[in-house]
């Protein structure tokens, strides 16, 4: 509560936790609680999901694996265009956290991502009759698999953190560009290729006891990511930091 | 220093023209595997012809991506040219066309050949030859910046491959999909603008990414 005091009082403390030594334990202070909201929203959001939520008339129980692929498959989108996003101010404007941030933010993403193909087609077997379809969002969400899978390739490989937070900066860079030139181009090919077989965005808009749970585990999603990501970070905070000695001191203060 | 560039480039590839030659024939091998593996039905060939030249054509220029940079990054020439006042951009934009002659050209000139091996029609072949004019050039570019990327890296053959491919998927789809416009007598144009489309904005934005990521690499 001490540090939101300070922030209300002067705006230059804000950009104090974009040192690795003032953040370190901010992020210590708040990983507990969001863990905590994350764990209960996901109790909450898969009781409601399996018990609440009615069975749907056309898909049966099936559809209910749908609250963690939705969830996942957004979370996929969002984090990597967030790990973008963090990349590029990182190597912009020399952030060594906003990097670091890139850097723990790409594997809760690419494990979301892959955790929407496998949910996807947990999902597909019995309501389309098959495991894997090549349809447009299939395929570009598998892409998008592979954009992650490089990112965390190249920063693996590199020796140098700073060497490896640039180059990954460019190729997140590259990759958001070509998302959407992928996506279209895969719609495209789909169409190209065959028609739709399977229409399931013609069917009635979501009922409201669907879409409760379907909120509840989208925010136990993002808390969750939040949760994790700031662990992750803590963690290469005292790896890449370890040798700096205002880091020691502020955090042995 | 452009034209010098490219010339410089042409030359050192006339003299190691086996690397070249190994690139062409890497090509072909791979179009000729896939008759052997799926079976030789002129039928079934025909539909999967313009995928079969396409993935083999990015497989090999992806191959010969490696040496776009390597040889001046390992004896010190690519930093020299790092510190010269003329624009990196066109250094990169001279090197990227060079290795575009020496070994896209090549591919470009033999898919026709390839593409009568797997039953393709003349039209057919005519729209093969253009979709990999406009589509090897932005192949290069974006490996380009793979390559850049990874330049001194342990394993850094593979990890190329890993970080284009994806990058090259509209290419692909586009370049393909000319091609089978064709065998089912449809117009190929659209395709072929889109690829051009995709060809001019590579060649505007992939450089600068090269740029930037040789500047990193080389820091």
């Amino acid at each position: 509560m001490e540090h939101r005091a300070d922030m209300r009082r002067s705006k230059i403390h804000w950009y104090k936790y974009a040192s690795p030594a003032h953040f370190y334990p901010l992020a210590n202070k708040l990983i507990p609680w969001v863990a905590t909201v994350a764990v209960i929203l996901f109790i909450v959001g898969i009781y409601v999901a399996i018990f609440v939520a009615p069975t749907d008339f056309q898909q049966g129980d099936a559809y209910r694996v749908l609250f963690i692929h939705v969830p996942a498959a957004w979370m996929g989108m969002f984090l990597y265009v967030l790990m973008a996003i963090y990349a590029v101010i990182g190597w912009a404007f020399n952030v060594r956290l906003s990097s670091m941030m890139a850097s723990s933010l790409s594997i809760t993403g690419a494990m979301f991502t892959f955790l929407a193909l496998v949910t996807g087609s947990l999902w597909g077997k019995p309501t389309w009759g098959t495991w894997w379809v090549w349809d447009a969002r299939t395929t570009s969400t598998l892409i998008l698999f592979f954009l992650y899978i490089g990112f965390i390739s190249l920063q693996s490989v590199i020796d140098d953190p700073r060497r490896a937070d640039r180059a990954g900066a460019v190729l997140a860079l590259a990759g958001v560009i070509n998302v959407p030139v992928i996506y279209f181009s895969v719609q495209w090919w789909n169409t190209l290729h065959q028609g739709a077989t399977i229409r399931f965005l013609s069917q009635p808009t979501i009922a409201t006891r669907m879409l409760i749970p379907m909120l509840i585990m989208l925010s136990a999603c993002w808390l969750y990511s939040i949760a994790v990501v700031l662990i992750r970070l803590c963690c290469i905070i005292v790896e890449r930091e370890q040798s700096s000695v205002s880091f020691t001191e502020e955090v042995n203060a | 220093m452009f034209r010098w560039i490219v010339w410089r480039d042409l030359m050192l590839a006339w003299r190691r023209r086996t690397d070249a030659l190994s690139t062409l024939f890497f090509f072909m091998i791979v179009v000729s595997l896939f008759p052997l593996s799926i079976g030789p039905e002129t039928q079934v060939l025909r539909s999967i012809a313009p995928g079969v030249v396409w993935v083999a054509a990015l497989l090999a220029s992806m191959l010969s991506l490696g040496r776009l940079f390597a040889s001046d990054y390992v004896d010190g020439t690519l930093e020299q040219m790092l510190l010269t006042p003329q624009p990196l951009y066109l250094i990169v934009l001279g090197k990227v066309l060079a290795q575009w002659v020496v070994s896209g050209i090549p591919l470009i000139l033999i898919s026709p050949l390839l593409g009568v091996q797997l039953g393709l029609s003349h039209q057919s072949l005519l729209v093969l030859a253009a979709s990999l004019l406009l589509g090897i050039p932005v192949l290069n570019l974006i490996g380009s910046i793979g390559t850049a990327l990874t330049l001194g890296l342990r394993g850094s053959g593979v990890l190329l491959s890993l970080l284009v491919l994806p990058l090259c998927i509209p290419t692909l789809i586009f370049g393909t999909g000319a091609v089978e416009a064709t065998l089912i007598s449809a117009n190929p144009e659209a395709n072929i603008y889109v690829l051009g489309a995709v060809f001019v904005l590579t060649m505007v934005f992939a450089p600068w990414a090269t740029c930037a990521a040789l500047r990193i690499s080389l820091e």
